[in-house]
């Protein structure tokens, strides 16, 4: 039994904004569930009024966009991880939400809900920050669209305003000679991360590194891109030195140390994260641009 | 506080709950439904002893709002066997000694169930893996993986057959 709240679950978008208005600051969305219900039972959390977000099918849907792949902010993560249909193309999206805590938590938890929640360990603002992707929002004063890199704005903390709801998220569809790929660290299968490192590697025709874009989880209160590792890549070819010599770099990062990780250890664990995610983005890269 | 009528089925059979809407699956289970077979460990998702299947998808019920469970299959493990006959996994963690106190093995059993439903040639470590979720504090997990394993359809053990609900 979570504390007592008002119960909403609208049928239309525009009734959820409508409830959510109307209840302020009092009211709390719920998506899967899995972060804030824990909270619920807690006491961490105590809205007046649950708006329950499930009924809203328009927020379901996956579609292609020319280049790029709207995901829908109810999408759950184990959709995601199957990667039928149009999920097919991005490979990296089925990778992150396998190491989304465990089989229950993606059975009914969201990607807009974990974007929403921002914990900083968590693998989707990680991923959406590394392919530059966008947070679709609707609000009182319409829509927005924002960029990962202004989105997320501390700890748990994002740029959404009193009333806002996320739409969607709007992620690049990588091309043919691009890949990512995930790797983390974690003491217990299914813990949040200590680091997660998400990389990105585009290749040029000639096997070069024509872009590489790299973040990381759990080295900060927000999901950071690592722009020294990336522009060392630039122009160069991706072999092993390489690769390694620009991970080197997250060194640069200054993470705090918690009770998990002291700040030294996750500094270590960023380096050697981002060079097996390049690396490995790097060969997935180069088998698809062969293919 | 809201009080709703919440109706879905259990293990097959029809049910309707009259509840706040801020208690969760599990207690209506345990409570209203007397469903006992399924265990509270930590009440925050974490355990995996809470686990059932919702529309045959595993789920911690503790992390299930009533409303949630509106209209939906609900399976716990008392639902995969038919009558007094066992299903052949929980026979397989019998004939491997794979229950020790037993608190975990519902939660075990019917996330084991959903797995090899998805994945019958499952290996020992993709079997590890598919139960990293579920927590057993009496011993080491060699004979719950040996029983799990022993059942798989695509390594020689008996098929899932339906489950109720």
């Amino acid at each position: 039994m979570t504390v007592p709240f008002d119960y909403r679950a609208p049928a239309t978008l525009a009734d959820a904004l409508a409830l959510l208005r109307d209840h302020g600051e009092e009211a709390k969305p719920l998506a899967g569930g899995q972060s804030l219900v824990p909270l619920l039972a807690l006491r961490l959390a105590r809205p007046a009024v649950l708006v329950d977000l499930n009924r809203l099918d328009e927020l379901r849907a996956i579609r292609r966009e020319g280049d790029a792949l709207v995901v829908g902010a109810l999408v759950r993560h184990r959709a995601l991880e199957r990667g039928d249909g149009v999920l097919a193309a991005c490979p990296l999206l089925q990778e992150a939400a396998a190491l989304i805590g465990n089989v229950r938590v993606r059975t009914l938890g969201t990607i807009g809900g974990s974007l929403a929640h921002a914990d900083p360990a968590a693998e989707w603002p990680a991923v959406v920050r590394a392919l530059d992707g966008v947070v679709l929002v609707r609000g009182p004063a319409g829509d927005r669209a924002i960029p990962a890199g202004d989105f997320f704005v501390g700890a748990l903390v994002t740029a959404l305003r009193p009333g806002e709801l996320i739409v969607g998220v709007r992620l690049p569809v990588l091309g043919p000679g691009a890949g990512g790929a995930v790797e983390e660290f974690s003491r217990r299968a299914g813990d949040f991360a200590i680091v997660a490192a998400v990389a990105v590697v585009e290749l040029a025709p000639d096997g070069t590194v024509a872009r590489a874009r790299v973040s990381l989880a759990g080295a900060g209160s927000i999901p950071q891109r690592l722009p020294e590792t990336e522009a060392a890549l630039a122009g160069r070819r991706p072999d092993p030195e390489t690769l390694r010599g620009a991970a080197s770099r997250a060194s640069a990062i200054e993470p705090e140390g918690d009770a998990h990780a002291s700040a030294a250890y996750r500094r270590h664990l960023a380096r050697v994260l981002t060079a097996r995610a390049l690396a490995r983005a790097a060969a997935v890269a180069a088998r698809r641009g062969a293919a | 506080m809201t009080e709703l009528t919440v109706a879905f089925t259990l293990n097959g059979r029809p049910c309707e709950v009259r509840t706040a809407a801020h208690r969760t699956l599990l207690e209506i289970l345990r409570d209203d439904l007397g469903a006992m077979e399924v265990k509270e460990g930590c009440g925050e998702g974490v355990c995996g002893t809470c686990t059932v299947l919702l529309d045959g998808e595993p789920v911690s019920s503790c992390l299930v709002l009533a409303p949630r469970a509106a209209g939906c299959r609900v399976t716990t493990v008392r639902g995969l066997g038919d009558g007094d006959r066992l299903h052949p996994l929980q026979e397989a963690f019998v004939t491997q000694g794979g229950v020790q106190c037993g608190f975990c093995i519902p939660g075990m059993i019917v996330t084991a169930y959903a797995f090899l439903r998805d994945h019958p040639a499952a290996s020992r470590e993709e079997i590890r893996r598919a139960i990293a979720g579920n927590l057993c504090r009496c011993t080491g997990y060699t004979k719950i993986i040996d029983a799990i394993a022993s059942a798989a359809p695509g390594r020689g053990g008996g098929a899932p057959g339906a489950a109720g609900g």
